[in-house]
């Protein structure tokens, strides 16, 4: 007979044989008997948090930045409950997280016993899939299929709930299966024909623009280098969701910028005035499409996602690719090679006239802002941490609000998985665990956390952990007392009724960062800007920098409540032309 | 104009309302319908009825029927999400015009009166493959199947003769001929 192992050996069997090196988690009641198994592993390290959100922010920094699923350990009730946020957070963002959970015993379930909730009931929303394991024997299978789950087909979180009891049980450890069919939940299947169609739609237009999103960097580093021979090869205008940022290179011609809400005028208008509209890997999020009866309405749309419950859920396309991105562009760029070699260059002919056009667009240098030699502006704040950091390879996150935007907007990013942004939820506090994540899977990279002093503040204890394990994160907090992005949005449509949008008793970060035991730095006026961020760079353990910047600043440009792209409210000097009704707007 | 508040965008089409119903093969494990039915109440769709029973005990395969109303972009969207779920093998839907489908309610009508009244809610039930399962006499237990809104109007007929307990299943689905979905 093979040897039997408890429950909590199984655990960790599975994660070896998953190749798990970090478990990101805080200990508790329920679930002390895998943490009394954790000494026996030597090849798995336990990073632990001060918050159970944390670990699951942290989980999916790591994950987002190694293309590696994060691991999660939490005990039962709270710590179930206080994950919660970072489970939907990794679901609305795609991202591939297993977290396990402690359960009071079998026999006590449903006896409100001490530290029990509903983890299955509570989290069945905000997973892909979750399992409460009620026998022993299921144990493995289980834990194998969760990651099976969590990284196959679109990305994203799962959960396996384990009572005291199985963890202490005993049996027998099957190892996971190497299978090839897929329960038919995984999906590319695409045809040859839906490729020859697309061709054919990439060969017929005029004013073409691709859009990419988080499915690029989903996809993996392969997916983002074919992306980039694709688009050079038809040389189309190409733009990006948040989330899709890195993709391809943020310095290059061809990249006109992020979309949406608060993207550029030159990808805003061309979305609204393309004849072809290549959707590669984004689902048509609200803030990207603005008004939905007014969204690109000449186009013919064409559809590439790897979740079929995405296609003309929002929009209705005209060509659906169901299938992985990297192997749709794959075939795309087979089926390109293979014409005549007039193709390529009818092409770019083809679509000269667009590229003026855009370049007409890009005159009005929508994300340009007055500077000021007297306070820090935060877009300049960003602008030169860029140009300090930009020759390093660096990561980004950041927490929720406008310096999130700012940092989208001037931050350029050259490579994937550098830029790690909650997008979906929008989860404040989300940045500093992150970056930990992040600082785990790549312990020699700048990771700096953009954060603003109100988000930053949600999560603020992580900075414990990153003293602990001696993370160097640099958080750099955009500091303007103020929720910004609720400030602007009370300014803008709430007739500057500033209702609690203002942060009175702000600690003072840089004797926050001491007592954590951290270096912490201020920035207030713009000339000792630079020397501050080169000091923040060059230290060499963790940093928090207080960057004061001014106030009042808001988030341009941006498409104001309700409007198609092509209104957009451009900046302060921009409140008389913003008068003009679309159509005039449209033809500058 | 008054400034929209909000940075929504607001439908400004209300597209046409189908009445489908939804077949759902999924394995028979504890939550797996409270996974389905969260699926609707979580993305607002609206249930109108609800069968379900397992259909294979030794492939643990259970049956899963659904009547909805939607656009038919919802519909589509019901369908995409449900297929996502890990427990659901393979989904069917119909239109509930759909003449090579048969669909089947059953109810449970008790009717309390005298001898005259009895026999008019069985002369009444004809139709409806009536089967009495109790009867005394003062009252009567009959049992029909048939659709929807025909049980609605013979529980409306009823109500006179001395209907006083109705209880129905919802809606269940089989395809006609010797085609199987898959």
């Amino acid at each position: 007979m093979s040897k039997l192992y408890s429950g909590a050996e199984i655990v960790f069997k599975c994660l070896e044989d998953q190749d798990v090196k970090f478990i990101f988690g805080y200990p508790g009641g329920a679930v002390l008997p895998i943490y009394d198994e954790l000494k026996n592993h030597s090849t798995i390290k336990h990073i632990l948090v001060r918050h159970e959100q944390g670990a699951g922010h942290a989980a999916e920094g790591y994950a987002r930045s190694s293309g590696k699923p994060g691991v999660v350990l939490v005990t039962s009730g709270p710590g179930a409950t206080n994950v919660v946020t970072a489970l939907t957070d990794a679901y609305m963002d795609s991202v591939p997280l297993v977290c396990i959970s402690g359960q009071v015993p079998t026999h006590l379930i449903g006896t409100d016993a001490f530290q029990e909730c509903d983890t299955t009931g509570i989290t069945r929303p905000c997973t892909k899939h979750n399992w409460l394991v009620k026998d022993i024997k299921d144990l493995s299978k289980v834990l194998h299929e969760a990651f099976k789950v969590a990284t196959t087909g679109r990305p994203g979180p799962v959960l396996v709930d384990i009572p005291k009891d199985i963890q202490f049980a005993k049996t027998n450890y099957s190892k996971p299966k190497k299978e090839k069919k897929l329960n038919g939940k995984i999906n590319n299947m695409f045809t040859q024909n839906e490729i020859d169609k697309f061709i054919d739609l990439i060969s017929k237009t005029k004013k073409p623009i691709i859009y990419t999103g988080g499915g690029v960097i989903n996809s993996g580093p392969k997916a983002s280098e074919n992306l980039r021979e694709f688009v050079r090869l038809l040389g189309f205008p190409i733009t990006s969701t948040l989330q899709g940022l890195g993709a391809f290179p943020g310095d290059d011609n061809q990249f006109i910028g992020m979309l949406g809400m608060h993207g550029t005028y030159e990808a805003n208008n061309a979305m609204h005035d393309c004849d072809l509209l290549i959707n590669i890997g984004a689902r048509f999020d609200d803030r990207i499409t603005g008004k939905i009866d007014e969204f690109s309405p000449k186009s013919k749309k064409i559809h590439v996602d790897i979740d079929p419950s995405s296609i003309n859920k929002i929009i209705k396309v005209d060509l659906a690719i169901v299938g992985d991105v990297n192997e749709v562009i794959n075939a795309a760029i087979k089926k390109i090679e293979k014409k005549q070699n007039g193709f390529k260059n009818s092409n770019k002919q083809r679509i000269s006239k667009w590229w003026e056009q855009i370049q007409k667009w890009r005159t009005k240098n929508s994300l340009g802002f007055v500077n000021s030699n007297k306070t820090i502006k935060p877009q300049h704040a960003v602008q030169r941490l860029y140009e300090l950091t930009k020759k390093q390879d660096t990561f980004i996150t950041t927490e929720v609000g406008q310096h999130q935007m700012w940092a989208a907007q001037h931050y350029k990013f050259n490579k994937p998985n550098r830029w790690m942004t909650s997008g979906g939820l929008g989860t404040m506090g989300y940045g500093l665990p992150a970056a930990v994540g992040v600082q785990i899977a790549h312990p020699d990279k700048l990771v700096i956390d953009i954060a603003g002093e109100a988000s930053v503040l949600m999560t603020m204890q992580e900075m414990s952990t990153a003293v602990q394990y001696n993370l160097p994160i640099k958080i750099f907090i955009l500091n303007n007392q103020y929720m910004g992005m609720v400030r602007q949005w009370q300014e803008l449509l709430h007739e500057k009724n500033y209702s609690e949008s203002y942060s009175e008793a702000l600690p003072d970060f840089v004797k926050l960062a001491e007592a954590y035991g951290c270096k912490g730095l201020k920035a207030e006026n713009p000339d000792e800007l630079d020397i501050k961020i080169k000091e923040m760079v060059d230290h060499k353990g963790p940093v928090i920098f207080d960057c004061h910047v001014d106030p009042n600043e808001n988030c341009f440009p941006m498409i104001p409540s309700g409007k198609p792209h092509n209104q957009m409210i451009l900046g302060p000097n921009d409140k008389d032309e913003n008068k003009i009704t679309g159509k005039g707007k449209a033809l500058v | 104009m008054a400034k929209a508040k909000s940075a929504y965008s607001i439908p400004t089409k209300v597209g046409r309302l189908d009445t489908h119903i939804f077949v759902i093969w999924v394995d028979n494990e504890s939550g797996v319908l409270a996974r389905v039915v969260g699926l609707f109440s979580g993305r607002g769709y609206n249930i109108e009825s609800l069968a379900v029973a397992e259909v294979d005990a030794t492939k643990k395969i259970s049956r899963i029927t659904i009547v909805t109303t939607g656009t038919p972009q919802v519909i589509d969207q019901i369908k995409l999400q449900l297929k996502k779920l890990v427990p659901v093998h393979k989904v069917a839907d119909f239109k509930r015009e759909d003449k090579k489908v048969i669909f089947k309610e059953m109810a449970l009508l008790k009717v309390v009166g005298n001898k005259k009244k009895i026999e008019k809610t069985l002369k009444a039930c004809k139709s409806f493959n009536p089967v009495i399962l109790d009867k005394t006499k003062q009252s009567v237990v009959i049992q029909i199947t048939a659709l929807r809104r025909e049980i609605d109007k013979m529980s409306k007929k009823l109500k006179s003769f001395g209907l006083t307990s109705t209880s129905r299943t919802g809606a269940i689905a089989m395809t006609r001929g010797a085609e199987v979905f898959k």
